[in-house]
C-alpha cells in the first residue's frame, strides 16, 4: 500500500527552524513505521536523520511521536497508522536533527536516582537469595529501556522540563522496592524534592506511551505511598 | 576539528563484554569507554533465554558436565582448555552478578531460577539438565542494565555515540589508541590509550535474515583486519532456528526449553527424527538444518519456507510470565497469542562463533602461532577465544561475555599498570580525514541500500546454512565486486552533525570486507562441522579439519593459515543427540 509520510525535519547546518517533509512509501502492512523511515532515508533522501538499533522495541532508540502520540517506530505497524503518518521528535527535549533530540538531560535524571543496588552486605560465598514474592515486587520496573517515551508524553514535563520524570520515578521504583537494596531512604529524598514525584498529576500519558506496558502511573503511585507512609517491611 | 585524550584504558562498545570489561579495567586504570550507541541500546539487551552455569540449584550438575555439552556442542572446534576455564568461573560470575543486583528469577527456595536449553545436558549427554539462569525471557536487558548501573555507580567515564573508524598501532607494532568519529558533532578524537580493548559485538546485518541489530556491522573486526589483524574461524556463523518468518526477530530457545515443539505441515514433530534423544532441544546448528530439510523436502507450512514452533499446550501462565517477551514480539508483529496459535519460524543469522582471535586473557593474537599484539584485547561475541568452536550453545553468549569481559578488563588495567605509554603513530587522524572527505565529495554510481541488500540476499542463498564450493565460489566473486562498488557509492548528507547516511557507508564497506573473508575462510574449509555445512563435503574430516582458520589480508589479498585445536579434555566423537 502507498503511504504518506510527513516528517518533522530540521537541519541544525541550514535551517532556522523545523519543516514538514512529505514523502510517499510503498509498504506492506506488515512493515514497521522504521521501516517506512528506512524508505524514505534509503531511496529518497540520505539526509533524513533518526536513531535506531535492534528494530523490535528492546533497545530503545527509536521513541518519537508518531500521529501525535509517542511510540518506538519499531513497534508500530503501518496498518495501524492510517492513510497518513506523521512523525515527529519527542517533545521537550533539545533537538539536535531530525527526529534526534539530546538524551543528555534525560540520561542526567535517570543518574540522579541512584540507579543501582545499594548493598554493603553481601555474602562471603555463593548467591543471596529472594523470595518469589519479593523478586515479584518489583518485576514491572525492571522491563524499562529507557527509551524516553514516558517522561516526553508527560503535560508535567512538557510545562516544566526540570521534572524529574515517570522514567525516572520508574529506575527508583525498580530499586526502593528491591528488598536487597538498602538505599531506599536515599532515593526518596531525591523524589520528595520539588521537581519531584509530587509534580505527577496522574495524567495517565505514560502507561500509554510505554512500549513495554509498564503500569508506570501505579509505580509512581506506589513511590508517593512510600513517601507519605514510609516503606512497609 | 580534532581532540585529542589519553585514557590508560580505552574499551569499544558497550554491551555486555565491553561494561563488564570497562568494570574491571576502571578499578586499575584510568578508562573510557566509547560506543557508536547509547550503551543500554547495546544488542546484549535483546538476549532472552538465560545464562548457563552449573549452580545445580535444581537438580545436580556439574562444570565439567558444561564443559562436555559446549566442546560437544562446537563440534570438537572449541579449545578445551578455555571451555573449561570458562565453565568452572561461569558459577562465581554468576553469583557477581547477582551481588551486583540483577534480578534473576528465583525457585520456591529463593535461589537463582535455572531451566532446560539446547545441547545443555547432565552426566555427558544423558538428558536435558535445568543451567540457564534466567529473568524472565528478558536476561540480556536484565545483565545489561545492571552491568551499565554498576559503570554508574563506579563513576565510569563514557562517550556515547562516538563511532571508532580506526586503530592506531605503534611504530614496533602496539596498540596505542584509536580515531573515532563524534556522531553528533562530527568531530574527529584521537583516543591514545596504554591498553585497548575491543568489544563491538557481531556482525549478522551480513545476511538478509536475522535477529541482530541495525548496528551490528562489524566495525572492530573489520578494522583490526585492515591493520593486518587475522580473524579466526570466521566461516563459523550461527543460524538460530527460531526467527520470526521473515523478519528474524528471535523466537527464544527458552520457548523450546519450557517444552515448546517444532512441527512441520503435517504437524509432525520432525526433530524426532533428526534427534531422538534431546529432540527440539538439540543444538542449534542441527536444529536450523533440519529446518531447512523439512522445507526442502515440501514440509514447511503451506508450502513456504517456514515451521511452526508451538506452545499452545503449555498454557497462558508459562507463555506470559516466563517467555513474556518473545509472546510479546508475536503479538505486535504477527497478531498470533502463541498461547492459542504456533508461531511461524524460520533460521535467523544469529551470532558469530568467529572473530579476532584472543587467548583466555583477551589479548589480541597476531597470527596462527599465537603471538600476541602488546595492548591490544578483544572480548565478547567480537572475539574468537574459542570457546564456541563451530557452533554456540544456547546461554553461552552471556557466559562467555561476563567471563572473558572480566578476564579483559583484568589484564587490560594490569598491562596499563606495567607499561608505559606506546608511542602513537606520526599520522593518527589524517587518514580517517582524508577517507570522510573523499567520501562526502565523491559523486559515484552506486547506492549504499541498494549494495546491503544484494550483500545480504547473496550471503543468504550461497553463504548460509547449506554451502556447495561453486556457490561460495560465486558469491566470493560478486562480494569482491561490491566491494568495488561500495567504493563508487554517492553519500547524500554533505553536513557534519550526526551524519548517519556517511556512516551506513562506512558499515557496509566493514559488512563486505567481512563477507569477503568469511566466504574466502568457507571455501577453503572442505568438510561440514557445525554450522558450516558444505553439501558437497557432507563429514567432518578430523584428519585435516580439526584446525582453526586465521584469515588475513595481505596487500589486498585473503591469506589463509591454521592452527590446532587444543584438544585436552575430550576426543573427538560422532557427535548425536
Amino acid at each position: 500500500m502507498r503511504i504518506k509520510m510527513r516528517i518533522r525535519r530540521f537541519n541544525p547546518e541550514a535551517d532556522s527552524k523545523p519543516w514538514w517533509g512529505e514523502y510517499w512509501v510503498e509498504v506492506e502492512e506488515s512493515d514497521r513505521v522504521l521501516d517506512a523511515l528506512h524508505q524514505v532515508k534509503w531511496y529518497q533522501d540520505g539526509t533524513l536523520t533518526l536513531r535506531r538499533s535492534c528494530a523490535h522495541g528492546i533497545c530503545g532508540s527509536d521513541a518519537m511521536v508518531i500521529n501525535g502520540r509517542n511510540a518506538l517506530a519499531c513497534k508500530v505497524l503501518m496498518q495501524d497508522v492510517g492513510d497518513e503518518c506523521q512523525v515527529e521528535p519527542l517533545r521537550s527535549m533539545p533537538l539536535i536533527k531530525d527526529l534526534v533530540v539530546d538524551m543528555e538531560p534525560f540520561f542526567a535524571k535517570y543518574r540522579a536516582v541512584l540507579p543501582y543496588l545499594i548493598n554493603d552486605n553481601l555474602p562471603a560465598s555463593g548467591e543471596r537469595h529472594q523470595s518469589q514474592e519479593a523478586r515479584a515486587r518489583y518485576d514491572d520496573t525492571t522491563k524499562c529501556i529507557l527509551c524516553a517515551a514516558c517522561t516526553t508524553s508527560c503535560p508535567s514535563f512538557w510545562a516544566n522540563e526540570d521534572y524529574i520524570g515517570p522514567a525516572a520515578i520508574v529506575q527508583a521504583h525498580r530499586f526502593i522496592f528491591d528488598d536487597r537494596d538498602d538505599a531506599a531512604d536515599l532515593r526518596l529524598r531525591v523524589l520528595n524534592d520539588a521537581d519531584g514525584v509530587w509534580r505527577c498529576r496522574t495524567v495517565f500519558n505514560c502507561v500509554q506511551a510505554c512500549p513495554r506496558e509498564i503500569d508506570v502511573t501505579r509505580a509512581i503511585g506506589e513511590v508517593k505511598l512510600a513517601l507519605m507512609n514510609g516503606l512497609e517491611d | 576539528m580534532i581532540h585529542t585524550h589519553k585514557f590508560e584504558t580505552v574499551v569499544v562498545g558497550a554491551g555486555g563484554a565491553g561494561l563488564m570489561a570497562a568494570l574491571y579495567a576502571s578499578q586499575g586504570s584510568d578508562t573510557a569507554v566509547l560506543t557508536k550507541l547509547y550503551p543500554t541500546r547495546s544488542h546484549t539487551g535483546t538476549a532472552q533465554g538465560g545464562i548457563g552455569a552449573a549452580l545445580g540449584n535444581l537438580e545436580e550438575d556439574r562444570a565439567e558436565w558444561h564443559t562436555f555439552d559446549t566442546i560437544k556442542g562446537s563440534d570438537y572446534l572449541a579449545d578445551q582448555d578455555a571451555v573449561d576455564l570458562m565453565c568452572q568461573e561461569a558459577v562465581e560470575v554468576i553469583y557477581e552478578l547477582e551481588h551486583m543486583g540483577l534480578p534473576f528469577d528465583r525457585t520456591a527456595e529463593g535461589k537463582i531460577a535455572q531451566r532446560p536449553f539446547g545441547g545443555h545436558t547432565s552426566n555427558f549427554g544423558e538428558k536435558p539438565v535445568r543451567r540457564a539462569c534466567h529473568a524472565a525471557d528478558r536476561t540480556g536487558h536484565m545483565i545489561l542494565q545492571t552491568l551499565y548501573q554498576q559503570c554508574i555507580a563506579r563513576d565510569v567515564r563514557f562517550f556515547d555515540e562516538f563511532h571508532v573508524l580506526d586503530l592506531l598501532l605503534s611504530a614496533d607494532g602496539q596498540a596505542t589508541g584509536v580515531v573515532a568519529y563524534e556522531i553528533d558533532s562530527g568531530d574527529l578524537h584521537v583516543f591514545h590509550g596504554k591498553a585497548l580493548i575491543f568489544a563491538t559485538g557481531g556482525f549478522g546485518r551480513m545476511w538478509e535474515i536475522t535477529s541482530n541489530a541495525h548496528s551490528l556491522t562489524g566495525d572492530g573486526p573489520a578494522i583490526a583486519l585492515q591493520k593486518g589483524i587475522p580473524l579466526e574461524d570466521m566461516e563459523f556463523f550461527q543460524f538460530h532456528p527460531t526467527g520470526i518468518y521473515k523478519m528474524g526477530i528471535l523466537i527464544t530457545e527458552g520457548v523450546r526449553g519450557e517444552g515448546g515443539i517444532l512441527r512441520n505441515r503435517d504437524g509432525e514433530r520432525f526433530m524426532e527424527r533428526y534427534a531422538p534423544n534431546l529432540k527440539d532441544l538439540a543444538s542449534r546448528d542441527v536444529v536450523s538444518r533440519a529446518i531447512y530439510l523439512e522445507v526442502r523436502d515440501n514440509k514447511g507450512i503451506d508450502g513456504g519456507r517456514y515451521v511452526h514452533l508451538d506452545a499452545t499446550h503449555l498454557g497462558r501462565q508459562i507463555v506470559e510470565t516466563k517467555l513474556e517477551d518473545s509472546a510479546e514480539f508475536c503479538k505486535t508483529y504477527l497478531g498470533i497469542d502463541p498461547a492459542v496459535e504456533p508461531m511461524p519460524v524460520q533460521p535467523t543469522a544469529h551470532y558469530a562463533m568467529g572473530g579476532i582471535p584472543t587467548n583466555v586473557d583477551g589479548e589480541v593474537q597476531l597470527n596462527a602461532q599465537g603471538d600476541v599484539v602488546p595492548g591490544f584485547y578483544a572480548a565478547g561475541e567480537v572475539a574468537c577465544v574459542s570457546v564456541h568452536g563451530a557452533n554456540r550453545l544456547g546461554t553461552n553468549s552471556l557466559v562467555d561475555l561476563v567471563v572473558f569481559g572480566k578476564r579483559a578488563g583484568k589484564a587490560a588495567a594490569a598491562y596499563s599498570q606495567q607499561n608505559d605509554w606506546a608511542e602513537l603513530p606520526d599520522e593518527t587522524w589524517e587518514p580517517t580525514q582524508a577517507m570522510l572527505q573523499n567520501m562526502l565529495t565523491k559523486e559515484g554510481q552506486h547506492n549504499v541500500a541498494d549494495l546491503r541488500t544484494e550483500m545480504q540476499s547473496l550471503m543468504m542463498d550461497k553463504v548460509g546454512v547449506f554451502r556447495t564450493e561453486e556457490g561460495i565460489q560465486s558469491a566470493l566473486n560478486r562480494i569482491r565486486e561490491l566491494q568495488e562498488a561500495a567504493q563508487d557509492i554517492t553519500v547524500m548528507d554533505k553536513g557534519k552533525r550526526f551524519n548517519t547516511d556517511i556512516l551506513e557507508a562506512i558499515e557496509l564497506q566493514n559488512l563486505l570486507d567481512l563477507a569477503e573473508v568469511t566466504a574466502a575462510s568457507a571455501l577453503a574449509r572442505t568438510e561440514s562441522r557445525g554450522a558450516h555445512s558444505r553439501e558437497d563435503h557432507k563429514a567432518r574430516d578430523d584428519e585435516n579439519w580439526l584446525t582453526h582458520t586465521y584469515a588475513s589480508k595481505v596487500d589486498g589479498k585473503i591469506n589463509l593459515d591454521y592452527a590446532p585445536v587444543n584438544v585436552t579434555i575430550h576426543q573427538p566423537e560422532e557427535r548425536t543427540y
